[in-house]
């Protein structure tokens, strides 16, 4: 995203860091990223945690129908994200077995209204009429363009979501590791279920206006996935997950700054990138035992 | 239109028939819809939708890699999607990928993607590329050519031998993978195998539904199948047939109205199928 002739990488890193951030739009970006990459490792985390990734991957890109729809009609694309995934959250939740055990049918689930969605979004885009530029900005994102306004959103939306997650964490992990013990300990786990995948509609409702709805996903599977390769303790791990999450995006906007390729290919390549080094890592210190 | 439809209903299919396109979307769309059924039936039953669904996402980075090269689009979809299919089988215990490699490795597939689509749609000829993205991710069957038809009946029925080929020692390696290989059936070598023609089945099919829709038209059939019969063979009949009815009343709803995007057709029918399979099969 190179703005101006002028900016030019040089070889001292604080000058390159000091030129990006005197530009407003990147004060934003770094902002917004910042907040999507703690809340995506956090919700992140669980997931990978609860095997709920494809329910994640579904919740992520049905983000883009509810904005398509929302601007067709003429409303706030933000009514039409936070609509959608909330809705597809509770349908997810719906078809999900309290027992889990026909997790066959519940991936067809998953799948068809991962489908159905976004088959929604290209009518609501066609009939919009066909603009092109507002499909890749959709399922791609945009971190050209965050406003003030979005980045506040962001902020109130991750405390709450944070605040959640601070009150079921524990819970939430026992039903996450052993269900069927939690639940004959008294443990709410469906009604914990549906909570957590409202919490992740949120979450990617929230992230998806700034890293569009495909790629929203590299950020809540990637870092989670890097630290639980690493570590299995829950403390370390989501520390871990946040800490993997906010070094792949401030990585990927600084680089993203100064080279022509998109923000979204430096983000999946770097977050992949921690992720076979700690799959390496970890193949290593295993044979080396 | 409609008028004339319901006036004379062989003279209605006569019409919609007499078009060069609807001809060819007709041709490959039942033969891709064959395919996506077949695959599908084994897809829902390995719990392997997200596999599926992560290859037709590769299908997404394979067209744009092509574009962007230069070189035919239908040879980006097929050496990509075979070659996430090939390191997913390979990377997973017993030629399944676990969920969350399928994710790692697929999200880093859809950035290449998106670098891909930045310099395809950058490129001298600039103009009309950011339709062409579109339609990788959407699906163009309207816009078929004869031979592009014709490779997609092809690849299709190819599809759907090789999977009744191996379907019975597949069926006994899905249901009960332990006792299968006590056996002496290849898992691995099935499941690698299997995972490939996914995703030759997911490059063909994105032309027709995109890569984006695609996991919906292998999903959703085998998925109201397997709602309503527990019988393999069955089930496998039942998914091709929802598959191409879905295809089918998805062209005809496209062509008597133009507002409506073909993709989004079938997949509506699709998931009508499956929601009433679901309410059918909850039916105490």
């Amino acid at each position: 995203m190179p703005i101006e002739a002028a900016v030019r990488i040089t070889p001292n890193v604080v000058d390159d860091v000091r030129n990006a951030l005197a530009f407003h739009f990147m004060l934003n970006a770094l902002r917004a990223g910042t907040v999507v990459a703690i809340v995506a490792a956090v919700v992140g985390w669980f997931m990978v945690l609860r095997r709920d990734t494809f329910a994640g991957h579904t919740l992520a890109v049905v983000g883009f129908p509810g904005a398509a729809g929302a601007i067709w009609i003429g409303m706030s694309a933000i009514a039409g994200y936070f609509a959608f995934c909330i809705a597809a959250a509770l349908v997810i939740g719906g078809v999900q077995p309290a027992t889990r055990r026909g997790f066959d049918s519940e991936s067809a689930a998953i799948g068809t209204l991962q489908a159905f969605a976004l088959a929604c979004g290209f009518l609501f885009a066609s009939l919009y009429g066909g603009l092109v530029n507002g499909f890749s900005a959709l399922l791609f994102g945009s971190f050209l363009g965050v406003t003030d306004a979005q980045v506040i959103t962001l902020l109130v939306v991750a405390v709450l979501l944070l605040a959640v997650f601070a009150c079921i964490a524990r819970p939430l992990l026992f039903a996450s590791i052993d269900p069927d013990v939690a639940s004959a300990r008294g443990v709410p786990v469906r009604l914990l279920s549906f909570v957590f995948l409202i919490s992740l509609g949120v979450a990617v409702a929230a992230a998806s206006q700034i890293t569009g709805s495909l790629l929203v996903f590299a950020l809540l599977v990637v870092p989670a996935a890097t630290a639980q390769t690493i570590t299995a303790r829950p403390v370390a791990g989501l520390c871990l997950a946040v800490v993997v999450a906010l070094l792949v995006t401030w990585l990927g906007l600084g680089i993203g700054f100064y080279s022509s390729y998109p923000l979204g290919f430096w983000i999946t390549t770097i977050a992949f990138a921690a992720y076979a080094l700690a799959h390496a890592g970890r193949a290593i210190v295993r044979a080396v035992r | 239109m409609n008028a004339l439809l319901a006036t004379a209903p062989g003279t209605g299919l006569t019409e919609i028939l007499s078009h060069p396109f609807m001809r060819h979307a007709f041709v490959a769309g039942t033969a891709i819809a064959l395919a996506s059924g077949v695959v599908g039936y084994f897809v829902v039953l390995r719990s392997q939708v997200f596999s599926g669904d992560a290859l037709s996402h590769a299908a997404f980075t394979g067209a744009l890699g092509a574009l962007a090269l230069g070189v035919d689009l239908r040879l980006g979809l097929f050496v990509v999607t075979i070659a996430v299919a090939l390191g997913m089988g390979v990377l997973g215990p017993r030629g399944r990928a676990d969920d969350v490699v399928i994710g790692t490795v697929f999200t880093w597939v859809l950035g290449l993607g998106v670098l891909f689509q930045t310099l395809f749609t950058s490129g001298s000829r600039s103009a009309g590329n950011g339709a062409a993205s579109v339609n990788v991710l959407f699906g163009s069957i309207l816009g078929l050519s004869a031979s592009e038809a014709r490779l997609a009946a092809i690849v299709g029925l190819g599809a759907c031998a090789v999977i009744l080929l191996v379907a019975r020692p597949l069926l006994f390696a899905s249901i009960d993978e332990a006792v299968a290989a006590a056996r002496g059936v290849p898992v691995r070598a099935l499941g690698i195998g299997f995972l490939v023609l996914v995703g030759v089945a997911a490059a063909e099919a994105s032309q027709a539904v995109g890569a984006l829709l695609l996991v919906g038209l292998v999903a959703a059939p085998a998925g109201a199948a397997q709602r309503l019969t527990n019988r393999p063979w069955r089930g496998l009949a039942l998914a091709a047939a929802l598959a191409v009815t879905a295809v089918w009343i998805g062209l005809v709803v496209t062509y008597l109205d133009g507002s409506v995007p073909p993709s989004f057709a079938i997949m509506a029918v699709a998931t009508l199928e499956y929601v009433g399979a679901w309410g059918w099969s909850a039916i105490p």
